[in-house]
């Protein structure tokens, strides 16, 4: 891990409880979370080749996560730190609704 | 087929139950003619305004409809606003390809790749992505977004139909959706099963004619210009649907009834987890009864314990806090499974079945323990043995259990060891109840029946004595719900018997309290225990 603060690269790890997987509507609610940070969000299902854009609804979805399957969240920049638990939040809790 | 399709009938598969009468109306994507390309700047300018109209359609499509049609639009215009999509179609523009086919073959490229998947779910979105595809498309070309014109009460019949369109659609006299190929995972199955509007799907081929049309979502069917006798009998399977649906509705709502100052719990069998899709299914107070055997046969080989621990998981989130009783592999005697059960036993209902076979099998039995345990930390499970004749049997699959949680929790997983109960269908069980230290009893009365009465159930020249209510078989019922109620013991019956009306008046007498039935006789159980404690008969 890196020590400069701006270039620190802070991680998560949550399972995936949706009953369905990653489809469309978890994967647009991720997708507008993570548009909340400034940071660079990746993510991808634990042990994938490729990091995703968390901001990408097209390819979270093509990411195809099941049912069950572990995401790993990576992230850099200012507010990375909050993004990582906020997604991760936000996937532990099965993408509830905002209740805004 | 030459003299038209008078009185023709076609199956197809329900996506949303209910019937439909009314013209019949063919609907065809509408997006022909060629637009004249312009320079790269005006193509690329073309495009991002295509994006901006269509975008603002679906926004207000998604604000007049509201709710679950709100959330299901949100995904086009998601992807609308998704650079990492848009930005390569802007680029091939760039490379010389007019807006129109630019878009048009990144969509498609997208949509062959959702339709590739093995997923029935993801393969529903490509009707997602033809909708935004046509809709930019017919804004490129100058199309307004026209609402379709349609007499009111239409069976539409179309290819697909994307969830834009069916919104566009004035459903308010009624009416029903025929699709050629479609979904019933489809967006739009969901938005049509909200709004109670019939829908069929997966026709295949129907011809272009026809001006009247039947549409029974429950069979799945569709009439086109139905002859007076065809009409005569869709209104009655109508009005027979319309009658049972109200009052189960009605009834499904209410709480079961008191029985001599106790409520009735009422709680559901499911084979598999695709059972839970049934609409009555949410009313149950829990799950009596989930059969595993369906994982055995299933593709063929035994399952791993993360697609088991899958099935077990996602079936207790389904009931959130409500009880879920998971019953170990019942294999053997009836149900043969290649690699599992024996071969060539003479008398396979009294040979190495249910509980037996799994003790005989503790390396594949385990397998099926530790996805138990695992799911069992996720919610309000329990777990039961089937065909368990002596008390050292549940003490000997308790033991294994244990053995396999102690293990879990060494390997770092989360795994608990959940309340452990029996099948009551061995008459010895029956009679020795007090014996076994189990945390509860589900008496399992199809096989208890054949027991006691030495009639095997598949022989059909055996029905007459084929009685579950001969006093023998209530006398053993009996004996097991009072040692149940004076040890403190929970006592169920999940056999056929619970689904049949004219049994419970018996089964209430023999003091049983929980009863688990398929989730289709819910509000018929449900129905006769109110009529029982307002003193009518089982009706």
């Amino acid at each position: 891990m890196l020590d400069k603060a701006d270039g620190h690269i802070f991680t998560g790890n949550v399972r995936l409880v949706h009953a369905v997987g990653m489809h469309a509507r978890p994967a647009v609610k991720l997708t507008k979370l993570a548009k909340k940070f400034q940071a660079q969000i990746s993510v991808r299902v634990a042990g994938a080749a490729e990091w995703i854009n968390a901001k990408s609804v097209a390819k979270i979805m093509a990411m195809r996560a099941a049912h069950g399957s572990t995401i790993e969240i990576k992230a850099s920049g200012n507010d990375a730190k909050a993004a990582v638990a906020a997604l991760v939040d936000l996937i532990a809790t099965d993408f509830p609704d905002e209740a805004s | 087929m030459q003299g038209g399709a008078a009185g023709l009938a076609y199956r197809g598969r329900t996506a949303s139950i209910g019937f439909a009468r009314g013209p019949f109306v063919r609907v065809d994507a509408g997006t022909t003619g060629a637009r004249a390309a312009g320079t790269l700047a005006e193509e690329s300018l073309a495009l991002r305004n295509a994006i901006d109209v269509a975008s603002g359609q679906i926004a207000e499509l998604a604000t007049i409809a509201g709710g679950e049609a709100a959330q299901i639009l949100e995904f086009q215009v998601a992807l609308l606003e998704d650079e990492e999509f848009i930005v390569p179609i802007f680029a091939s523009i760039g490379e010389g390809q007019p807006a129109d086919a630019a878009w048009r073959s990144v969509l498609d490229e997208q949509i062959a790749e959702y339709n590739s998947a093995e997923d029935e779910y993801l393969k529903a979105r490509c009707s997602d992505l033809a909708d935004l595809r046509d809709r930019v498309v017919n804004v490129l070309r100058g199309g307004e977004a026209q609402a379709l014109r349609l007499p009111s009460g239409a069976v539409i019949c179309a290819d697909d139909l994307p969830p834009s369109r069916f919104l566009e659609i004035d459903w308010s006299a009624g009416g029903g959706l025929a699709l050629l190929r479609g979904s019933p995972a489809s967006h739009v199955a969901m938005l049509a099963r909200a709004r109670g509007i019939p829908m069929v799907v997966q026709f295949g081929a129907i011809p272009e004619t026809g001006a009247m049309a039947l549409l029974d979502g429950e069979g799945a069917t569709l009439e086109l210009d139905p002859g007076a006798d065809q009409i005569r009998l869709f209104e009655r399977r109508r009005e027979i649907h319309r009658k049972s649906r109200a009052s189960a509705r009605a009834i499904l709502r209410r709480p079961t009834a008191l029985w001599r100052g106790e409520r009735i719990k009422l709680l559901i069998n499911i084979q598999r987890v695709e059972d839970l899709e049934h609409p009555d299914a949410q009313y149950a107070d829990g799950i009596g009864l989930m059969r595993t055997e369906f994982l055995l046969t299933d593709r063929g080989g035994l399952p791993d314990e993360e697609t088991q621990f899958q099935t077990y998981d996602s079936v207790v989130r389904w009931t959130d806090q409500r009880p879920v009783t998971i019953r170990t592999f019942d294999a053997g005697g009836d149900k043969p499974v290649p690699g599992f059960t024996l071969d060539g036993e003479a008398n396979p209902f009294l040979g190495v079945r249910g509980l037996r076979l799994c003790l005989a099998r503790p390396d594949l039995f385990a397998v099926q323990l530790r996805a138990l345990a695992r799911a069992a930390v996720r919610g309000n499970l329990k777990v039961m043995f089937p065909m368990v004749t002596s008390a050292e049997e549940l003490e000997a699959g308790r033991r294994l259990f244990a053995d396999v949680v102690q293990r879990l929790k060494a390997e770092g997983v989360a795994a608990m060891l959940p309340e452990v109960g029996i099948m009551v269908e061995v008459p010895a069980a029956a009679l020795a109840i007090a014996s076994f230290k189990a945390s509860f009893f589900s008496i399992g009365s199809n096989d208890l029946a054949q027991y006691v009465l030495a009639c095997d159930r598949s022989n059909g020249a055996l029905a007459p004595l084929m009685d579950p209510l001969h006093p023998a078989v209530l006398e053993l019922i009996t004996r097991t719900a009072e040692h149940g109620r004076r040890a403190g013991i929970n006592v169920s019956l999940c056999g056929d018997m619970a689904s049949d009306p004219r049994c419970i008046p018996a089964l209430l007498n023999c003091g049983l309290r929980e009863l688990s039935v398929n989730a289709s006789a819910l509000a018929r159980i449900k129905q006769t225990i109110d009529r029982l404690s307002s003193g009518g008969g089982p009706g």
